[in-house]
């Protein structure tokens, strides 16, 4: 039984995922979480890419890590927040979303595990083409996305300006 | 040896319920997005490990999680900036002085 490279890379990066997700939601200070939130979706990305999906992997990297926490850092530095974000919780509220947390994660874990997924002989290591990425979203048959495609631009517009609007500075009378 | 579709599922899991955790615990608007983005992204990876292992000859799964990633810097660019404008009027982003609206 011998232990590939690509397995290697997915339990090393799925390591890295566990770990900066807790800590993104426990760590005390913001811009910290910002971080490792940064480091959480790189792993994304190359978990996109092991699974084949590289066009997926390289928008997740372009789209999260290089437009949305850029926007997070820069709004953290904007706002003022308090050096330390350990605020005192009422212990009732921490026990309940302490339950509710591992109650579900349990839940969702028991259903996945005893759902027995059959390993289905994926070419593994093997990329989707471009070719096939890119005739499926500009098609317009049947399984192809041009209108999904279309409103989603349309709906990038429309918040882009919606965005202007609300962000603007008012004008003082 | 291949790595079992099980395995990418329990790392979208943990994600998945951190996000839940960090949206019921923080007060911090920002911080609350941070959370709600951790959600988006163990959705986006389930829906991708769908589709490469059960269906690998079809797309929905891929162009969902396209779409998804969109939809989430939509969401994201709007958030930031109703943020933004409650700190210019409140001088706060924490949500226990965000009270305007309780009538």
């Amino acid at each position: 039984m011998s232990i590939s490279l690509q397995e290697i890379a997915f339990y090393v990066v799925g390591a890295c995922i566990a770990l900066c997700s807790i800590l993104a939601v426990t760590t005390g200070r913001i811009l910290r979480a910002a971080t490792y939130l940064l480091f959480v979706l790189f792993g994304t990305g190359a978990i996109y890419g092991i699974l084949g999906y590289t066009f997926l992997g390289a928008v997740q990297l372009m789209v999260y890590a290089g437009g949305i926490v850029v926007l997070y850092v820069f709004s953290i530095l904007l706002t003022r927040s308090d050096k330390d974000m350990k605020y005192r919780q009422n212990r009732a509220k921490l026990i309940s979303v302490l339950a509710t947390v591992i109650v579900g994660a349990v839940l969702v874990l028991f259903l996945t595990l005893s759902n027995g997924f059959v390993l289905n002989t994926i070419p593994q290591g093997v990329e989707l083409p471009m070719e096939t990425v890119g005739h499926a979203l500009i098609g317009t048959d049947k399984y192809e996305f041009i209108l999904p495609f279309e409103v989603v631009s349309v709906l990038l517009l429309a918040c882009m300006v919606g965005a202007l609007l609300i962000a603007r500075k008012e004008k003082n009378n | 040896m291949e790595i079992h579709v099980i395995h990418y599922l329990i790392i979208s899991t943990v994600m998945m319920f951190c996000g839940i955790y960090g949206f019921f615990t923080r007060r911090n608007l920002l911080a609350l997005l941070i959370s709600v983005e951790l959600m988006l992204n163990a959705t986006n990876i389930n829906f991708a490990v769908f589709n490469r292992y059960l269906f690998p000859d079809q797309l929905e799964g891929h162009f969902f999680s396209l779409f998804g990633i969109a939809i989430a810097a939509a969401e994201t660019a709007v958030a930031i900036a109703i943020i933004i404008n409650v700190y210019r009027n409140v001088k706060q982003v924490l949500t226990d002085d965000i009270t305007d609206l309780k009538g």
